[in-house]
């Protein structure tokens, strides 16, 4: 198989220069590749790096060291311009919370991952509606900002807006956290369509269950972590 | 006549050759304003202090002056400054436009046109056209040398968006020669074409601004307008009452207390002359 | 030009304040359809930098180097004055932060916007309107108020006019100096989703100044912290805020109560 996400040897320490210069190192000599259509999962106990590494690939943290590439483009090395263009084109991301301007609609902002890419307005609306409809968001909240929603409503609008462009590479975080059973299928589902059409997935899930259902095979972060390698 | 207690024309020799070398300056840079040291006379600014400057510059005992005050020659303004350069020039002094040799006016161009040997001084207040939109003289002075003219269409925009048409009737700016954007003083936008091929050589003087501009002979003036609203030399839609005038501007006169009104021809030379040839309006009794 | 030609190459650019540092060996490249932000304190050299790289002032060292449409690359600090006053009207535009140092108070609205198009010889008065009404459509102003004076719109409304009255003619490179502050939050969120349908609508290229580390995360995709001058960080805007480098960046970063 095609490999999309490749990390070779990266470590990530973080230097707190404001308290007595303090070094926490967190992973060291990572490596891991996902190929197109495959799903990882990142296990390990609280505090092993598992979001850290997510970070690390979603090119939101700066590795000190290897190399993190997203088909051929190396995030470690990329200028700024490339990373955004690979975020823009491959790699997909769906944090835990979701970070929009607060006037902006739901549909919008579901929306703009294809607007980024160059799909016409009436179009990439029309693929934000359907992903909403089946999220079972209420077509009267479409127009209003999702920063007004509640918690679970506004994970299925990040969701949604994760999974609108089809992206190649795909990091979940936690995708499954405060869903209601009939969402959480769904959810499941738009993970398996990914899959079927080739993305590769990287994620978090700390449903057990959920991850039996999805993922092909699971990467324990702790044998990365630099307090258990040492 | 000539009182011998002044100089010729008033002005001392230095500073008759310094506005020389400022008018020399401006004839060879239509339209440009350029700064001279304007001095101290006696009247009051807004009564001409620099068009009498000017004129006191380029004056010679031969000459025959005639000065206008909107367009008439016996406003106390036009007669005060006639009588100013009798006493200290010993000028001879018309108000025939074509016997004068000078011509000094204020918010007017005289009707009948003007030949290669006579010289128009205007008296102009406010010499920067710019300044109704941009206050500071650097950065206009800045807009004239880098020919950054787009603030003037916006002021005609604000017309036509607040009037329904260019509402701007009087000193209308104008281009000189495609170069520089020129305030022709407060004439009226009737009088914008005489501006332009003018055969006299015509000298602007601003006093308590203290510039200096001018039109040579011949020169191509252009008034500013948008394609879908040109320029209109327009005048009040009436015959002069007088001496019967289509075609020349008019002043409207209240005749009584009963609020009746009558037009008639501001240039008081162009309305005698047509009436001494018999030419008669409505009104002429 | 394509969109792998760098539109500004800002190189090893120094402006003193007689012995005190305004800004120093400031280098760096910005590509079409980037915005790029710099933060820092009050006195840290950004608004000095913003200024030598708008032309406002003159840098004693250093290039700045703009991809321009006809000529290619120039550095616009040697270049000759009406040249590159030319290009501030035309292919560059700034947003000043205070509204009424960008527009024209005693203008209204309409001509507000139209004087760009009028420098650069626009002569049909029913175009420029046409114009100007679609400007104020797209920055969110109700069109009946196309003759009216800026004084009498709101401070939220002037910005976006100022915004209107500078993107008219179709610039490629935005420079803006805090252009949210002194706005209210509910007005800041506004403005920011504005400027962010715009830039990528239009392909722009920004560089923003601000002191507000939550605008750059919304607007910027590149971020340079500036101290004293310096250039003490710059790179990705989330991976900076989320994951500085430097001392200084992550005081800035952890003195903020959110971003």
């Amino acid at each position: 198989m095609n490999t999309i996400i490749q990390v070779s040897n990266v470590s990530k320490t973080f230097t707190l220069h404001n308290q007595g210069s303090a070094e926490i190192a967190v992973l060291n000599n990572v490596d891991l590749s996902v190929s197109a259509g495959e799903c990882i999962a990142l296990t390990g106990p609280s505090g092993a790096g598992k979001s850290t590494l997510m970070r690390l690939i979603y090119g939101n943290y700066k590795a000190q060291s290897g190399a993190i590439k997203i088909n051929d483009v190396d995030l470690v090395s990329a200028e700024a311009r490339d990373i955004i263009r690979v975020r823009r084109e491959s790699l997909g991301y769906v944090s835990q919370f979701l970070r929009v301007l607060p006037r902006v609609p739901a549909l919008t902002v579901v929306a703009e991952p294809l607007r980024a890419v160059g799909v016409p307005e009436d179009d990439a609306l029309e693929r934000a509606a359907n992903l909403l409809t089946e999220l079972n968001i209420p077509e009267n909240l479409w127009s209003l900002s999702p920063t007004t929603f509640s918690g679970g409503e506004q994970q299925r609008v990040n969701i949604a807006r994760g999974f609108a462009h089809p992206y190649p590479a795909l990091l979940l975080d936690e995708p499954t956290a405060s869903l209601d059973p009939v969402n959480r299928e769904v959810v499941l589902q738009l993970i398996r369509s990914a899959k079927a059409r080739g993305a590769a997935i990287v994620g978090i899930f700390h449903d057990a269950e959920a991850r039996a259902r999805v993922c092909d095979r699971t990467v324990d972060v702790d044998n990365f972590t630099v307090a258990n390698s040492a | 006549m000539n009182n011998e207690a002044y100089n010729f024309a008033y002005l001392d020799e230095q500073t008759k050759r310094m506005i020389r070398r400022a008018l020399l300056k401006a004839v060879a840079i239509p339209g440009y304003q350029v700064p001279f040291a304007s001095r101290e006379m006696p009247m009051p600014y807004g009564w001409g202090t620099g068009g009498v400057q000017v004129s006191a510059a380029i004056l010679t005992p031969d000459d025959r002056l005639k000065v206008i005050d909107q367009g008439a020659d016996d406003t106390t303004n036009a007669v005060s400054i006639r009588s100013f350069f009798k006493r200290t020039a010993g000028v001879q002094t018309t108000t025939a436009t074509s016997e004068a040799t000078v011509i000094q006016t204020r918010h007017r161009i005289p009707e009948v046109p003007l030949t290669e040997k006579q010289t128009l001084v205007y008296q102009v207040p406010i010499p920067e056209p710019l300044r109704f939109l941009e206050p500071r003289e650097s950065e206009t002075r800045k807009m004239h040398s880098l020919e950054e003219y787009g603030l003037m269409h916006v002021k005609l925009y604000e017309d036509i968006a607040r009037h329904g048409h260019i509402a701007t009737s009087y000193a209308y700016p104008v281009s000189v020669e495609e170069r520089y954007i020129m305030d022709p003083s407060p004439i009226p936008k009737f009088d914008n074409p005489k501006l332009s091929q003018n055969a006299a050589l015509q000298l602007f003087g601003a006093g308590r601004e203290q510039r200096i501009y001018a039109l040579p002979p011949y020169t191509k003036v252009v008034s500013l307008d948008f394609d879908d609203h040109p320029f209109e030399a327009s005048k009040a839609n009436h015959v002069c009452a007088l001496c019967g005038a289509e075609h020349s501007y008019l002043d409207e006169v209240i005749v009584d207390d009963e609020g009746n009104r009558m037009f008639v021809c501001s240039d008081t030379d162009y309305c005698e002359s047509r009436r001494a040839q018999g030419l008669t309006g409505k009104s002429a009794a | 030009m394509n969109e792998n030609d760098c539109l500004l190459s800002v190189k090893q650019l120094e402006k003193r304040y007689g012995p005190h540092i305004g800004c120093q060996d400031v280098s760096f490249d910005l590509y079409p359809g980037e915005v790029m932000g710099i933060v820092g304190e009050s006195g840290s050299g950004k608004s000095t930098l913003l200024n030598c790289m708008a032309g406002h002032l003159k840098p004693d060292t250093g290039e700045v180097v703009f991809n321009t449409r006809t000529e290619g690359l120039r550095d616009t600090v040697t270049m000759s004055e009406p040249e590159r006053r030319l290009l501030s009207r035309t292919d560059w535009a700034f947003i000043h932060q205070h509204a009424r140092d960008g527009l024209r108070m005693g203008v209204s609205a309409g001509g507000n916007v139209g004087e760009r198009m009028m420098a650069v010889g626009a002569r049909h008065y029913g175009d420029i309107r046409r114009t100007a009404e679609d400007w104020l459509e797209r920055v969110e102003i109700d069109t009946s108020r196309i003759d009216d004076r800026p004084a009498t719109f709101s401070g939220g409304m002037q910005q976006r006019l100022q915004i209107a009255r500078n993107l008219v003619t179709q610039p490629r490179l935005i420079f803006m100096d805090e252009p949210t502050g002194g706005l209210d939050v509910s007005v800041q969120a506004r403005l920011l989703d504005l400027l962010r349908s715009l830039v990528r609508d239009m392909n722009l290229s920004v560089i923003i100044v601000t002191h507000d580390l939550a605008v750059v995360r919304l607007l910027a995709d590149r971020l340079m912290v500036m101290k004293s001058g310096q250039v003490v960080e710059q790179g990705l805007t989330d991976q900076v805020l989320d994951d500085p480098q430097h001392a200084y960046t992550q005081l800035l970063v952890s003195s903020v109560l959110h971003v």
